[in-house]
């Protein structure tokens, strides 16, 4: 809190201020393992492994699959 | 403040990578999807066992396409804008808008480009059901093997920066990065199931058109993203930018 935010001045700064990474961290941790499960469901789920019966997930997300890289079946 | 600023990032990375997303899905229907039908029709007449259809081609190639593309956007957006929050004044002397654009053109590198290489994408009726599980984990662990060395070879040209001087610290960490990458590629498991008459130039454009997704998707995560990031971390642009606009009158 005690930090002040820079100033920008009439030249640029010229490199940005670093974000600690004690802020950084706790985004990290928590977005990060929901992002790699969003993807986790779009690449993977009821190809190679299951969390869910049946194979709804992937038909739905079949061709999106396919175009972006992922091994589908 | 310093724990609102990230906040305030990752949620313009998401919003960045839906837009993303959108563009992306613009290239995956007009250029992707006829190379899938296409592909479609090949397995349909090389096959005779008729699956039951869960979901219509109609649904999987509009709102199952787009579904899978945005939260593939949204997701890595997310992702991005938490790696940008570690390279923003840590890389070196760039700008927010720059930061952004180099993150991107190394993350479509390092997330697709690197495993795509070894493994590449694949239409449907190229690739053996039964071989799935082991044709996943290989992609995924090409694809975090990437990663990893891309981030080890970014912290390596910090190192040697003081040394050999940006320039040359950038092309032997680079240098570093593409021989340990070739060594995995030499040691992990050659994939190739593509059946014997499956059309050459078909898969050649079915794959260049999943290389132009991932690389509209990350050009325009970087551009977007960068401007928002620009915006929020150096405010008052339009003013900066009326002190700089000497030259226009050329």
């Amino acid at each position: 809190m005690a930090q002040t935010v820079a100033q920008p001045t009439a030249t640029t700064p010229v490199v940005p201020a670093k974000l600690p990474l004690k802020a950084i961290a706790p985004w990290a941790v928590f977005f990060g393992i929901l992002m790699l499960v969003l993807l986790y469901f779009v690449g993977a789920e009821q190809g190679a492994t299951s969390v869910f019966n049946g194979t709804d997930v992937h038909e739905w997300v079949h061709d999106a699959r396919h175009l972006l890289g992922f091994p589908c079946h | 403040m310093n724990s609102a600023t990230v906040r305030n990032l990752l949620v313009r990375g998401m919003l960045a990578g839906l837009a993303a997303g959108v563009l992306a899905l613009v290239v995956a229907y007009f250029l992707g999807e006829p190379a899938v039908d296409k592909a479609i029709g090949f397995e349909e007449a090389h096959s005779h066992e008729h699956e039951m259809e869960v979901v219509s081609r109609s649904l999987q190639s509009t709102a199952g396409l787009a579904t899978g593309v945005l939260v593939y956007g949204v997701a890595f957006g997310g992702i991005a804008a938490l790696a940008f929050c570690f390279a923003l004044g840590r890389v070196g002397r760039f700008s927010p808008r720059a930061t952004a654009l180099l993150l991107s053109g190394c993350a479509l590198v390092a997330v697709y480009v690197v495993p795509f290489l070894k493994y590449p994408a694949n239409p449907p009726s190229v690739g053996s059901p039964d071989t799935i599980g082991k044709r996943t984990t290989l992609y995924f662990l090409m694809m975090l093997l990437s990663v990893l060395l891309a981030v080890a070879a970014t912290l390596l040209g910090k190192r040697l920066a003081p040394r050999l001087g940006t320039w040359w610290a950038t092309v032997g960490a680079v240098a570093a990065f593409v021989v340990v990458v070739a060594l995995a590629y030499r040691f992990l498991p050659v994939v190739n199931e593509v059946p014997k008459d499956f059309p050459a130039t078909l898969l050649w454009r079915f794959r260049l058109s999943a290389l132009a997704v991932q690389s509209v998707l990350w050009g325009g995560f970087g551009l977007v993203f960068g401007e928002l990031a620009e915006r929020l971390l150096n405010p008052k642009p339009a003013e900066a930018a009326s002190g700089r606009a000497v030259p226009a009158a050329h």
